[in-house]
């Protein structure tokens, strides 16, 4: 891939018919690189996949958010992820017990990791992502309670976890358990028009990918960056939150977090993602 | 914008069947009829539309939202126009006022059900509708009226 090139926006279509909005159409043509190190952040599709080529969401967003993600010091969900640290360190639950407890250095065993999820959980019998493996581990091997969805320092622990994969290109393995089944499902919903506006993901992801949506840059609609950090509400979303403020968005009533549907889902969208960096904490408009 | 010839005749009286809950001679969802050359002839109320409550239903973000969509130079004030459908500058020039009613009710039956516009007066749409928008349009026959003599208004 390219060398370490800041193109300026200069390679953008200006495709906006109107002076009025002004903005590019097109995903920007830069490579990111965080504190130095150079990010995948577009690459060849999958086989299968409806695009030849995956984009990072960092590539439609404007310059100044981006510039925030090129380094960690500048990035303003590293706070979140130093709580996330914080809590790896912490005892918590009847077995007087932290991650580290059995961890050890996040850096060295959750190295990786974050890359590869969701994974498929044999005693669940489904698809299990970082929140839930989190939950799994507080009530199997700390005697603690699992945290309610994006409670409790549920967001900063994922970041922290997934922030260990920084540069990782995204690779899931359908062939655990029955993963590709879930795979599909996540791929009908996907596909699916939903609520009273009645739009699909692919529609908005897929179809007008690039286009303008009054002040949005339409992305892929891509994970990598999850938890993200939200400008406008100055906090981290996870993936489900995410999720259900697009389907909420279409006037559709939204599924619950960790649903069957969202995971189906989140298997499926992950896996359009694949071959991309890990860039959590990504940052968002 | 300045008034225009909007829905002179606009079909008085001819919108017959009634809502259970709407105004009378309203015309329901289900029963407006389209034309073979997908036109929507009658007006939904036989109230003319105004163009000035139009402009606002187009602009309001819970009701038309279309500059989400589409570019339209009249609301250059505004920030941020959508690039996702056609500009509606000039729109009435390449429309006339039934194919505009038509193309509000239900643009699928006048784009393709590929279209990604919204029905903005059907009952056929997606999934799992949220509990407050089930059985209901988007917006009233009365803004589609509306929404059509503003739209009449954008000519060349
Ligand atoms: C008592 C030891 C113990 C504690 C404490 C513990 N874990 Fe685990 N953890 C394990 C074991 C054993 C596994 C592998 C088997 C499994 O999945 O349960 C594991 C697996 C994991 C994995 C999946 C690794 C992979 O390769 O996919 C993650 C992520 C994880 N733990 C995170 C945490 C976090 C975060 C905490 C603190 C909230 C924590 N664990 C606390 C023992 C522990
Ligand atoms: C009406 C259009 C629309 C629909 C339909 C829609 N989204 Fe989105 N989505 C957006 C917009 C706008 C954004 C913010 C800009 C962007 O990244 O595209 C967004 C952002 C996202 C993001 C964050 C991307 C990033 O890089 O941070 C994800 C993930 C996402 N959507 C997934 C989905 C999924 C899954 C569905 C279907 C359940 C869906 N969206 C349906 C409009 C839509
Ligand atoms: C989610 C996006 C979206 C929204 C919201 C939307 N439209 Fe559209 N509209 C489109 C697209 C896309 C087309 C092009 C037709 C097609 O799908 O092939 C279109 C076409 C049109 C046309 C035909 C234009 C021409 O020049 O051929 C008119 C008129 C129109 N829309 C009016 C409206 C009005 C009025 C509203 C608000 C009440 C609105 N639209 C809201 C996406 C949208």
């Amino acid at each position: 891939m390219n060398k370490y090139l800041k193109i300026a926006a200069a390679a953008v279509a200006c495709a906006t018919v109107l002076g009025v909005g002004g903005l590019m159409a097109d995903p920007i043509n830069e490579t990111l690189t965080i504190d130095g190190q150079e990010m995948v952040s577009r690459t060849k599709a999958p086989e299968g996949h409806p695009f030849d080529e995956v984009y990072s969401g960092w590539l439609f967003r404007t310059e100044e958010t981006r510039a925030l993600q090129t380094d960690t010091f500048n990035n303003p969900a590293m706070l979140g992820v130093e709580v996330g640290e914080a809590i790896w360190n912490t005892v918590d639950g009847k077995e007087g017990k932290s991650c580290a407890s059995c961890h050890g250095d996040a850096a060295e065993s959750m190295k990786g990791i974050g890359a590869s999820y969701p994974k498929w959980d044999k005693d669940a019998n489904r698809p299990i992502n970082i929140e839930l493996q989190i939950n799994k581990c507080r009530e199997n091997n700390m005697g603690a309670e699992p945290y309610p969805f994006d409670k409790g320092g549920q967001k900063e622990l994922t970041a922290y976890i997934k922030h260990q994969s920084l540069g990782t290109p995204v690779k899931i393995d359908l062939s655990q358990g029955e993963l590709q089944s879930w795979w599909d499902k996540g791929k009908e919903l996907y596909y699916t028009r939903n609520g009273q506006l009645n739009l699909a993901c692919s529609n908005c992801h897929e179809d007008l990918m690039g286009k303008m949506i009054r002040a949005d840059h339409l992305s892929q609609g891509q994970i990598n960056g999850f938890p993200t950090y939200r400008l406008k509400s100055g906090g981290l979303v996870s993936v489900h939150n995410r999720f259900r403020g697009c389907i909420r968005d279409v006037r559709a009533s939204f599924p619950k977090a960790f649903s069957d549907e969202l995971m189906a889902l989140e298997v499926y969208v992950t896996w359009r993602g694949t071959g991309l960096s890990v860039e959590t904490p990504g940052v968002r408009q | 914008m300045r008034a225009s010839l909007h829905s002179a005749v606009a079909g008085l009286g001819l919108a017959i069947a009634i809502a259970s809950g709407a105004t009378a001679a309203e015309v329901a969802p289900a029963d407006v009829k389209f034309t073979e050359d997908n036109t929507v002839e009658a007006s939904l109320t036989g109230t003319p539309g105004d163009p000035a409550k139009g402009r606002e239903v187009f602009a309001d973000r819970r009701l038309g939202n279309c500059l989400a969509c589409h570019a339209n130079t009249d609301m250059k004030d505004q920030l941020f126009h959508g690039d996702v459908g056609p500009s509606l500058d000039g729109v009435a020039s390449r429309w006339n006022e039934v194919q505009l009613r038509a193309i509000l009710v239900d643009s699928k039956k006048v784009f393709t059900d590929a279209t990604v516009m919204p029905g903005f007066y059907t009952l056929n749409v997606g999934i799992n509708v949220r509990e407050e928008s089930v059985g209901k349009t988007i917006i009233s026959a009365q803004d589609v009226e509306d929404v059509v003599a503003y739209l009449a208004t954008l000519k060349e």
